[in-house]
């Protein structure tokens, strides 16, 4: 019986260390697309500072905000990254958990690019291109019908004669959102087919009615041509890998890491890049957020220091690390600054 | 047969020559073997595939690219109160030592005579790693004597110049990659002519721990083994005593009746159930529920644990069952006790086969990595956990996570790590059945 004794005893000492230790580290959870960023932060600050590397994990926008708001104490995440601003839902939900103080800290933009294998033809792309090379239905003849378009050149003579086939990101990705609204509506709305989809709806009014003949719009195809992919950027890689006729679609700094396997299209004849997404000139882009646990602050060591450290110039300014990296700095970051030595709690949704 | 009795005269039967339903015979036989065989050759074919892409990939790891320099750490920039104060000198932050970096590197490009090519310092410092400023800072923090003095520093390459050296970056692909130019790279095989560039053997991929996306060549499985080490601990010293107890129980003393059939059916549903499900589990108890932190090794081990104990049970039971009753009976006709029997006949007769069911478990434990998804330990941890008992409350991560969050980074350089990082795994699985089946061969007795 000597081993019960003494893994019971074992127990009860890691039990007691448990208790006696409070936690030195963040924790912090949320997008895998503010996952690099983080770790880059993360390791800078835990080198330059007295305080503890933090933890970052990633999970998801939505399972971050979740997490965020299970409640406060010492087994909750402090900081929430998202690629999609927080939900009336999230907070809510952070209300009735005891999560009443939430800062929004914006830390930069994203822009969403479409590449294609290094190897094959350069693609120039606009939004009405992607709308009928992978939307459901299209506009013909005034009417609607299924997309049946087989070739790039097929939807627009300047492309290449290669056959359509697009990896674009599962619906439960931040990216989907911008991809939705940024490139499939205004495609939509450029070729009439929001038109019909709106004379077609039966929406009770006007507003429910936008809203059906938007969410026609943002229908793929279903034949095989446009692929959900559920997965990071690296499985979209690796599926191009596979077929090097397919087009991907990568988040800035992905394709800025693996410009030696990939060639990105342009949109509306603007070529992606941190400064062409700074100034407004390339359309596909959103914005990213921390959401901090202000009630936290002064409780876990280091949190308010980490926000201010993140938002520093030598971060996410015009020449910081972050932005060598592909994050595209905010315009308005001074104000951001301001608003965390402020420790500014976000207001409700407009 | 029924010819033999029909026909008046039996034919002939040669006993040497086959007759044609012999001869089927044989054939289905041989045909039967060549199934056999293939099948163990699509085995080994799906085997060799998988270590030649892992081996492919991953042998580069455990080599690393440095560029040894000279550098004079200068009192008037580290030091400037010069009292070697350590707080005063972690004011100077990786910034300032990257500066100290650059000079030394221009200064000896120059001394070596190696031409540049007209790249900035800016760009020389793009071969370089920008970890190995942060190398150099603590080197200094930890040893402030040094400072004054000229040190020789193997400063880490860039992942792409390691790469070059590796095959794994060529010029061509140089040409469209925003990170490195081809010109940088003429630059680097100039150094490594003069020898500043060295290939080693890389020990820091061991020990070091993770990295951030602008660094891959820096990342390392430290963290991750610790972790690994620690859950394997608390398995052992949990699962162990736990699973010997309950088979003990279940097969020398406890009545057979109804509810030892309840038990003993539901041990086998346990180890069937999919690992994630004791993830869940993990979440819901351990974490809400009892408040232990997140991404800790302390609750991986605890979910290993349950996932670990029905094989050992399973295991131990088959071998105390192995024990042959004459040994009991005669333990108890010389008048030993229930508990001497077990103790002083049994158990020691069933160790080599609770051992080896112990660690084949274990070895399963430490491949596990979706329950661990759960718990929070697919996580950027920096930070080495401190030694235990403390540490098991640490953040931590563990191999099988390692591999799985480097395959998802965007770096290519994080593939051959991840490769790298699965051969670890494999080694010490590797390890570990192999002991198992020295401990079956050597102690296992048969009565």
């Amino acid at each position: 019986m000597t081993f019960l004794k003494f893994s019971v005893s074992a127990v009860a000492l890691c039990a007691m260390a448990g208790v006696a230790e409070a936690r030195d580290n963040l924790q912090i959870a949320g997008s895998s697309t503010v996952l690099p960023y983080a770790t880059i932060v993360a390791e800078a600050f835990g080198e330059n500072t007295d305080f503890a590397t933090p933890v970052v994990e990633g999970g998801g926008s939505g399972a971050g905000r979740k997490k965020l708001c299970e409640g406060v104490g010492e087994n909750t995440i402090d900081i929430a990254n998202s690629s999609s601003r927080i939900k009336q839902s999230d907070i809510d939900e952070c209300k009735t958990n005891g999560v009443t103080d939430i800062m929004e800290v914006r830390i930069g933009y994203d822009g969403i690019v479409f590449a294609t294998a290094a190897s094959g033809p350069a693609f120039a792309l606009t939004p009405t291109d992607v709308f009928l090379a992978i939307g459901a239905k299209v506009a013909k003849d005034g009417a609607l019908v299924d997309n049946t378009a087989k070739q790039w050149a097929e939807v627009n003579a300047a492309l290449p004669a290669q056959d359509i086939l697009a990896f674009i990101p599962g619906t439960k990705h931040g990216t989907r959102e911008v991809f939705d609204t940024k490139v499939l509506l205004e495609g939509c709305k450029a070729t009439g087919a929001y038109d019909l989809h709106l004379a077609a709806s039966t929406g009770a009014d006007d507003d429910a009615k936008k809203k059906e003949a938007e969410t026609a719009c943002f229908e793929t195809r279903t034949d095989g041509a446009s692929v959900d992919i559920d997965g990071d950027y690296t499985e979209t890689l690796a599926r191009m890998d596979a077929n090097p006729t397919a087009m991907g679609v990568f988040g800035l700094s992905f394709y800025e890491n693996n410009t030696a396997k990939l060639q990105v299209a342009t949109m509306s004849g603007v070529t992606p890049s941190v400064e062409t997404i700074a100034s407004g000139e390339y359309p596909v882009s959103r914005p990213l957020y921390m959401y901090v646990k202000k009630q936290h602050i002064g409780v876990i060591p280091g949190l308010k220091e980490y926000v201010q450290f993140f938002v520093s110039d030598d971060m996410v300014g015009p020449e910081g690390e972050l932005t060598q990296y592909g994050l595209v700095p905010d315009p308005e970051l001074a104000a951001t600054q301001a608003a965390v030595e402020a420790e500014t709690v976000m207001g409700p949704l407009e | 047969m029924t010819d033999v009795i029909a026909g008046a005269v039996p034919a002939a039967k040669s006993l040497i020559e086959p007759d044609a339903r012999t001869r089927a015979r044989n054939a289905a036989e041989r045909r039967f073997r060549m199934m056999g065989i293939a099948a163990i050759l699509i085995g080994l074919l799906a085997l060799v595939t998988l270590l030649a892409s892992v081996l492919g990939n991953g042998l580069s790891a455990f080599r690393q690219t440095y560029i040894e320099m000279a550098i004079p750490l200068d009192a008037a920039v580290l030091d400037k109160a010069g009292d070697r104060d350590p707080e005063k000198l972690a004011k100077v932050t990786t910034l300032g030592y990257g500066k100290l970096i650059e000079a030394s590197l221009e200064q000896m490009l120059a001394d070596r005579g190696v031409d540049t090519k007209g790249q900035t310092a800016k760009q020389l410092m793009g071969l370089l790693s920008k970890e190995a400023a942060s190398d150099l800072r603590q080197m200094v923090l930890a040893k402030p004597d040094l400072i004054g003095t000229t040190v020789t520093f193997p400063a880490l390459a860039n992942g792409r110049v390691d790469g070059f050296f590796k095959g794994r970056v060529t010029m061509e692909s140089a040409a469209r990659d925003s990170n490195i130019s081809p010109e940088q790279l003429e630059v680097a095989v100039l150094m490594k002519e003069a020898g500043v560039i060295k290939t080693s053997v890389n020990w820091a991929f061991l020990t070091n721990p993770d990295a951030s996306e602008l660094r891959p060549e820096s990342a390392g499985l430290g963290v991750a083994i610790l972790g690994s080490a620690y859950m394997m601990v608390i398995v052992l010293v949990l699962s162990l005593p736990i699973g010997v107890a309950a088979s003990i129980y279940l097969e020398e003393l406890a009545p057979k009746n109804r509810w030892t059939d309840i038990i003993e059916i539901n041990i086998a549903n346990l180890a069937a159930v999919p690992s994630i499900v004791f993830g869940i589990l993990a979440l819901a108890l351990f974490i809400n529920f009892l408040g232990l932190p997140q991404s800790a090794p302390v609750v991986g081990g605890l979910v290993l644990t349950l996932m670990t104990l029905p094989t050992i049970i399973i295991a131990t039971r088959a071998s105390l069952k192995a024990v042959p009753p004459s040994i009991r009976d005669a333990a108890l006709g010389v008048g030993a006790s229930k508990m001497q029997s077990i103790f002083h006949h049994v158990l020691p007769l069933a160790m080599p086969g609770i051992l080896t069911g112990t660690i084949l478990g274990l070895a399963r434990a430490l491949g596990e990595s979706a329950p661990l998804l759960l718990i929070g330990m697919v996580a950027f941890v920096k930070d080495y956990p401190s030694s235990p008992p403390e540490g098991f409350f640490d953040p931590a991560s563990a191999l099988p996570v390692q591999v799985y969050s480097w395959t998802q980074r965007a770096d290519p350089a994080f593939a051959e790590r991840a490769s790298g990082a699965i051969i670890v795994l494999l080694v010490f699985l590797m390890t570990m059945n192999a002991l198992a089946i020295v401990l079956r061969r050597r102690f296992e007795r048969r009565w």
